[in-house]
């Protein structure tokens, strides 16, 4: 037919909806996610009360501290399990039907994505109500709670276009599950999510200067503070931008990986 | 001049095969070419190479060597015509289980092109003429075998195509759903012109849907030609013996080979193939020579070749051996 083959734009727009409607009909999906990030914070929340009276602690309650940590290790470990939709796709002829047709590439990978951080947003504004309930106050105002919405929703697309790479990569469920749990723990403990900096060893603090989990955990608890050092702000989510941006591209690529194995 | 929907000039593709071993040979310079309008069956035992071909010919997989153009475009270098130009029917399933068979048809309505409105009539018309109607608004996951099929083979026509590719579209299906697949595949090459590109495990289907066979073996077209061609190129009649008994120490072997006009001999456990020039002749001698050895005999039947003959004279193997293989 005569139609004009639409773009990137476009097809992003349909893969997202087609997601979109999966997650929708799954709501549970959601709610399971959840649990873990609720122990953490009322389990860890209770046993570390005393870490704040440590010597050096910033912050004035631990539960303040810990939670925009837990938003960012919520949306790492869900986005390990973004590609496990690609493996289904896989196990079926969906995948293959798709890369036969004209589809963009790149919205193949970003309506995946989309729909993935629309999960992380919801998984964020709870995890945030759970800390508050446990007595978690900020002083910040509002631009304090939409950069930690937005940083967790990259976090969640970086490190969801990392483990869509890998399904495509490996085209094994078990393989995808390990090597996502293999990153995301070394992820979450070398980083300030659970403890302050100045209380931290020192190869802790170093490493964490290159984890972009980190990055997004210290925008987040800047931008919540009473006075927040905005130009630190800007720099981290800065980074954790182009970290997104550039695997975003390099899991784009898989697609031909994965159409030379096939 | 006939203009060619699909040209395949000397494919080879080849598979890692792990560590320290040769690269598997997928294709070995397989070649053919299909006219406008017509129903290739593409036949063959298991790993022959059948969903590699379709692979490489609907951009999803690249060969390592050789060309292929389809509705006259090339596969690798104008991949965005191809895919424009042609259906996809893999051998897997290919709907989205999570989605209702009208929101699968519609997204892929809307990636090729189509408007909303347009999309969504194509759907319904599809829907109609697959018979799923009434289940266009239940998640496919609970279709049975055979709606997902036919809502498989409906998402390859979303878009008209001209060229399509169905990979074992009835493997699995019961008579009835098989036979509706039929009538609808015949329909679209002898009412829309299509090409269509069949890999099948069934003789019958290729005999009743192909205007136009290939058998591949090994990664090569070891036969090509029409139905009708091919079983005519076959000598003679083919006997078809069935012993009480297995041959398990080649005795019958040799004793049919030792008679005039029997060649050809093939030994299946308690079945026995042989091609001979005349079937009203043979049959007498066979019998004899066997009763002479009182070798038990269940039956005996002679046939002009059949689809099948032609296929075990270019695979070795017959075809019911292969479908139990796969079974
Ligand atoms: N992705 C792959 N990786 C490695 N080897 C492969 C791959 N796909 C196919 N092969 C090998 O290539 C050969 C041809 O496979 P192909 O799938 O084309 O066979 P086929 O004729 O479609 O068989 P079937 O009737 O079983 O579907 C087989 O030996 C198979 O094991
Ligand atoms: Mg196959």
């Amino acid at each position: 037919m005569s139609t004009a083959i639409p773009g990137f734009t476009t097809h992003t727009r349909f893969i997202t909806g087609r997601w979109l409607r999966a997650q929708y009909r799954q709501p549970a999906l959601i709610a399971f996610t959840l649990v873990q990030p609720a122990i953490w914070l009322l389990l860890f929340g209770q046993l570390f009360k005393g870490v704040v009276n440590i010597p050096g602690f910033s912050d004035s309650s631990y539960i303040a501290f810990l939670t925009p940590g837990i938003v960012m290790m919520t949306a790492l470990m869900t986005s390990g399990w973004s590609g496990t939709t690609f493996i289904a796709d896989m196990e079926r002829g969906v995948m293959d039907r798709m890369l036969a047709s004209p589809v963009s590439r790149g919205g193949l990978m970003a309506g995946q994505l989309i729909s993935n951080a629309t999960t992380t947003l919801i998984q964020t504004i709870l995890v945030f109500a759970i800390g508050m309930a446990a007595g978690a106050r900020y002083d910040g105002g509002a631009a304090g709670y939409l950069v930690t919405i937005g940083v967790s929703m990259l976090v969640g697309i970086g490190f969801g276009s990392l483990s869509n790479a890998v399904a495509l990569l490996t085209r094994q469920q078990e393989a995808l599950i390990g090597i996502s749990q293999f990153v995301s723990l070394p992820l979450t403990f070398m980083s300030s999510i659970m403890i302050d900096p100045s209380v931290a060893p020192h190869w802790v603090n170093v490493a964490a200067r290159f984890n972009p989990v980190d990055w997004a955990a210290i925008a987040a608890r800047q931008a919540l503070a009473a006075d927040p050092d905005w130009s630190s702000v800007l720099r981290h989510s800065g980074l954790l931008l182009a970290f997104t941006l550039f695997v975003g591209w390099l899991s784009t690529r898989a697609f031909r990986t994965y159409q030379r194995s096939v | 001049m006939v203009t060619h929907a699909l040209d395949a000039v000397d494919l080879v593709k080849t598979y890692p095969a792990g560590r320290k071993k040769p690269p598997l040979r997928a294709l070995d310079g397989l070649t053919f070419s299909v006219p406008e309008g017509i129903v290739l069956g593409l036949l063959g035992p298991n790993g022959a190479g059948k969903s590699t071909t379709v692979k490489i010919l609907t951009t999803l997989s690249r060969a390592d060597s050789g060309t292929a153009r389809v509705a006259g475009h090339d596969v690798v270098r104008e991949q965005d015509q191809v895919r424009h130009a042609i259906g996809f029917v893999p051998q897997k399933s290919s709907s989205d289980p999570m989605a209702t068979g009208v929101e699968n048809l519609v997204l892929s309505g809307r990636i090729y092109g189509l408007s909303r409105v347009n999309a969504v009539r194509r759907a319904t018309e599809l829907l109609e003429r697959f018979g799923l109607t009434e289940f266009g608004d239940r998640q496919v996951k609970t279709y049975s075998g055979g709606m997902q099929r036919k809502l498989d083979v409906a998402l390859g026509l979303v878009h008209r195509p001209q060229v399509l590719f169905l990979d074992e579209p009835t493997t699995g299906l019961d008579p009835e759903a098989r036979a509706d697949l039929w009538n609808e595949v015949g329909r679209l090459s002898g009412d829309e012109g299509l090409t269509v590109l069949l890999t099948t495990h069934y003789l019958e289907e290729a005999d009743r849907l192909a205007g136009q066979l290939a058998i591949v073996d090994h990664g090569k077209i070891v036969a090509e030609g029409t139905p009708e061609a091919l079983k005519a190129e076959l000598r003679g009649d083919s006997v078809h013996v069935e012993l009480v008994d297995p041959d398990l120490d080649g005795t019958v072997r040799a004793l049919l080979s030792g008679l005039a006009g029997v060649g050809e001999i093939v030994v299946e456990g308690n079945a026995l193939r042989a091609r001979v020039d005349r079937g009203a002749t043979a049959v007498p001698a066979v019998l004899g020579a066997l009763e002479d050895k009182a070798i038990p005999v269940t039956a005996v039947t002679v046939s002009r070749p059949s689809l099948d003959d032609v296929y075990l004279q270019y695979t070795g193997r017959s075809f019911r051996a292969v479908e139990e293989e796969a079974a």
